[in-house]
């Protein structure tokens, strides 16, 4: 297949390309990493492009492989709930009628590929899991061309090791996704967010209270602006008597009320260009991570303990990268820096400290020994 | 000495004689997990009571070059704990306690020999349980569910245990101790956790487990319902699940499992049916309320004989003790059984059930079926008597033909036991040589010396450290050389 020169676009968080190739099968991706792998060709992948600036720029780079022609649904089993999908497919353009893949996608455009790589994920992933959880079955073209296969079409299945979860987040580093199968989940007929605005202080007996109440969320969510209050907003989905029923009791609980999705749920807080990062903390600390980010402000999913942080100015950034990371490991948890200007980028440590480095080098060297994939781009200089 | 008389002496010097057990004897007590014709004594059995004894036994075993297999409960079904004969066994049996219950955190931390059902039982008291529940729970350990990434009956809606395990701290190949995941979700690097569990024991020995809690449903409703063949009672679980309903199991039994649930533990399923289904919903009491009728209107349309409704949890457990006991009733009515495990893709059942009986018959064998139908998981009991000529090697054949579907339909050689010993040889038909080529890597990565469980899950073990293959500039495509 043909490979184009590259363009003054084709860059990789500052870093150009010479060639892009964009395969519109597995064989034929095969077939350009094959061909890359011989003239030791450095190699990034590219999906919709909305994450491109995440992680640090790689070592080098010669290759983008762009998905953009390896589209489409290749099946939707709807009676047995699964989904196979090439990896360069919107999630924005899956629709399987009264079916859906719980998969929230943060930014617009963004690829399965791509979001299985980067592992996003979205309110719901409180009820629904994150891509480990949902993806049943995994083909993938090695930095060599192999290509392999893991997992399979039925959810029920432990025949191997599981490489799905091991590319799930694996940032491009591992090899070329081609294709995800997925579980499904029927879409719920009734759906209902209560919310409620509170003091930072009141937030822990809000979400303790919630979490007492057997309802089942979908999404428990906080939202703080810089020096704001906190909103509290709570998604149940279901049969319409049932939401009708929890969403009753959590308006009691909350002492909240009823409405309509907030417009800031799911969206990340930061803006292009901006310094954004991804904060973890065991459940029962989200109030303290919360509380401790007045200057930044802070959003995301208080349900499971997986939140965002923006930081508008440069120059603050790396004082206050190293405050919220230091909340978050007090919380028990971890700070990454997502997304970040060039300076910002190289003035603080993006993935902050990562346990089983020494692993995850084997396993790089394992899968990419040449090192020809994202070189640089992840944890530890992998 | 030998080199294993030497081991022992090293290890009973660093732990303590109480520690190893090597009396002929007693080793033979380690014989097999709970796939029972598949035996070997292992060479030296050890006991540590702390992650630190785990990793100095693994550390003794890499330096000796003795190869090792951990063992939790040994209720495995695929013979993954198959000791070695001049290797090591390591028994978490002595690993027992449950560090912490946070509900606040919705977390439990446990040794690796806790037993399921204790997990849930110390939760419980918070209002939280542990969610993965499989037919063993009552015996089967935490760090055995781990290695095979046990599912259950509930797995339906509530996913297995690689989706409720946060972090684990494990001994590597190597004898190092190293931390995978945490109590924080999405712990940054790869997810080797996530790789880690279902690995089997090839990847190393977990000796502490960081477990999601789940919290406990407001409302369990539960429904047996009798249909005259299997074919009716999947058209009926076919319509659940069209009509958007996710409940916590649906289970099948067909008419010789039931036959033997009966003469076993006297469950009083309606008699004569062909089939029955369990189907149990759980969740807030207003939502279960309202998918409960639709269910039972369901089985109802979809040709029902008899519908019974739990009335109080004595009658869900009733229901539910045919169901649980059915793989030991089949002792009842049979000398020996096998007892398969494979995965259709659900709208698939009605087809391979008859496929299967027309195996069977041919094969002049019964197969008593039982299954996880929500999810196409079938657990085929293949009946036979070991005392008559041929029949044990027919039951076999059908028991393999049963895979052979499996993989025909599209699914898979073990949706729950495991790979293990017992279907290492099935895996080349489900997946292809550069499939298990690529999984090994990972094997490599974490234990390149292949001590850990050698022989498992794969037929045939990749030599690691090998210089990969470099293409020479003759593999490019031309139109790779123009810019």
């Amino acid at each position: 297949m043909d490979w184009e020169p590259a363009t003054a676009d084709d860059q990789v968080a500052g870093v150009p390309a010479r060639f892009v190739a964009a395969p519109a099968s597995t064989a034929e991706a095969a077939e350009v990493l094959r061909a890359a792998a011989a003239q030791d060709l450095a190699v990034v992948v590219r999906g919709g492009g909305t994450k491109l600036d995440w992680g640090m720029p790689p070592r080098r780079l010669d290759l983008i492989v762009d998905t953009h022609r390896l589209t489409g649904v290749v099946e939707h089993a709807a009676g047995d709930l699964i989904t196979v999908v090439r990896a360069g497919t919107p999630l924005s353009e899956l629709d399987f009628g009264s079916q859906q893949l719980a998969l929230d996608s943060p930014l617009p455009g963004a690829t399965i590929g791509g979001s299985v790589a980067a592992n996003v994920s979205g309110p719901r992933r409180m009820l629904y899991g994150t891509a480990r959880d949902l993806l049943i079955g995994i083909t993938v073209v090695r930095p060599d061309g192999t290509v392999a296969r893991s997992g399979g079409k039925v959810v029920k299945n432990v025949a191997g090791y599981d490489l799905g979860k091991l590319f799930t987040g694996s940032h491009g580093t591992l090899g070329l996704i081609t294709e995800c199968a997925f579980r499904l989940h029927p879409v719920p007929p009734a759906r209902a967010v209560v919310t409620r605005t509170v003091p930072a202080a009141g937030v822990g007996a809000l979400l303790t209270a919630v979490r007492e109440e057997q309802v089942v969320p979908s999404a428990v969510e906080v939202d703080r602006p810089p020096g704001g209050e906190v909103t509290v907003a709570v998604l149940v989905e279901g049969t319409a008597e049932g939401v009708r029923d929890r969403a009753a009791r959590l308006e009691k609980v909350l002492g909240g009320h009823s409405g309509d999705l907030p417009s800031w749920w799911g969206a990340y807080p930061w803006q292009p260009g901006g310094t954004g990062l991804k904060l973890t903390a065991a459940l029962s600390k989200v109030p303290d991570l919360v509380g401790a980010a007045a200057e930044t402000g802070i959003r995301g999913s208080a349900g499971t303990g997986v939140l965002y942080a923006s930081v508008a100015s440069s120059e603050d950034a790396p004082r206050l990268v190293e405050r919220l990371r230091a909340e978050a490991v007090r919380a028990g948890g971890h700070a990454v820096v997502l997304t970040a200007p060039a300076e910002v980028r190289e003035a603080v440590d993006v993935w902050g400290p990562v346990p089983g480095l020494e692993l995850m080098r084997r396993v790089k060297d394992q899968f990419d020994p040449g090192h020809h994939f994202a070189p640089g781009r992840f944890v530890g200089g992998i | 000495m030998t080199s294993l008389e030497e081991l022992a002496a090293a290890l009973r010097a660093a732990l303590g004689a109480d520690r190893v057990v090597s009396d002929r004897l007693e080793l033979r007590t380690y014989e097999c997990d709970g796939l029972a014709h598949y035996k070997v004594t292992p060479g030296l059995v050890v006991l540590p009571r702390d992650a630190a004894e785990c990793a100095r036994t693994v550390s003794e075993c890499v330096a000796a070059g003795v190869p090792f297999v951990a063992r939790g409960s040994g209720t495995g079904l695929s013979g993954g704990a198959l000791p070695h004969a001049d290797g090591v066994l390591i028994v978490t049996a002595k690993m027992r306690d449950i560090l912490e219950v946070s509900p606040a955190d919705e977390r439990a931390v446990v040794q690796p020999g806790v037993i399921n059902l204790q997990v849930t039982r110390a939760a419980s008291p918070h209002g939280y349980y542990y969610a993965p529940d499989p037919s063993s729970q009552q015996i089967c350990s935490i760090g055995g569910n781990v290695a095979e990434n046990s599912g259950g009956a509930h797995c339906l809606k509530y996913g297995f245990t690689t989706n409720h395990v946060l972090g684990a701290e494990i001994v590597t190949p190597d004898g190092d101790l190293v931390e995978l995941g945490g109590r924080a979700p999405d712990t940054p690097g790869y997810d080797l956790l996530g790789a880690f569990v279902g690995s089997e024991g090839t990847l190393g020995i977990a000796t502490r487990v960081t477990v999601r809690l789940t919290r406990l449903p407001e409302s369990v409703r539960t429904l047996l319902a009798a249909f005259a063949t299997t074919d009716a009672a999947g058209a009926a679980t076919s319509a659940i699940i069209a009509a958007g309903v996710v409940p916590a199991a649906i289970e099948m039994m067909d008419a010789l499992a039931i036959e033997a649930a009966e003469a076993a533990v006297a469950c009083g399923y309606p008699p004569g049916a062909g089939a029955v289904l369990i189907v149990e919903l759980d969740g807030p009491a207003a939502e279960v309320a309202a998918q409960f009728a639709q269910v039972t209107a369901l089985c109802e349309a979809n040709g029902a004989t008899e519908l019974r409704i739990a009335a109080d949890d004595a009658e869900r457990a009733l229901f539910w003790k045919g169901r649980k006991s059915a793989f030991a009733a089949v002792g009842r009515i049979s000398p020996d059984y096998i007892v398969q495990d494979g995965v259709i893709p659900r709208t698939a059942l009605p087809e391979v059930l008859h496929r299967i009986g027309e195996v069977a018959s041919a094969h002049g064998v019964r197969v008593a079926n039982v299954f996880h139908a929500g999810d196409g998981n079938l657990h085929p009991l293949v009946l036979f008597d070991g005392a008559a000529d041929g029949e044990a090697e027919r039951a076999e054949e059908v028991s393999g033909a049963i895979i052979d579907l499996c993989i025909e339909y599209g699914g898979s050689i073990t949706g729950e036991h495991g790979v293990g010993t017992d279907k290492a040889k099935y895996m080349p038909r489900m997946f292809s040589d550069d499939d298990l080529t690529t999984m090994q890597l990972l094997r490599c990565a974490f234990d390149p010396a292949g001590l850990a469980n050698p022989g498992k899950i794969f037929p045939t073990p990749r030599l690691c450290g090998e210089v990969p293959r470099r293409h020479s500039a003759a593999d490019a495509p031309a139109g790779a050389e123009i810019f």
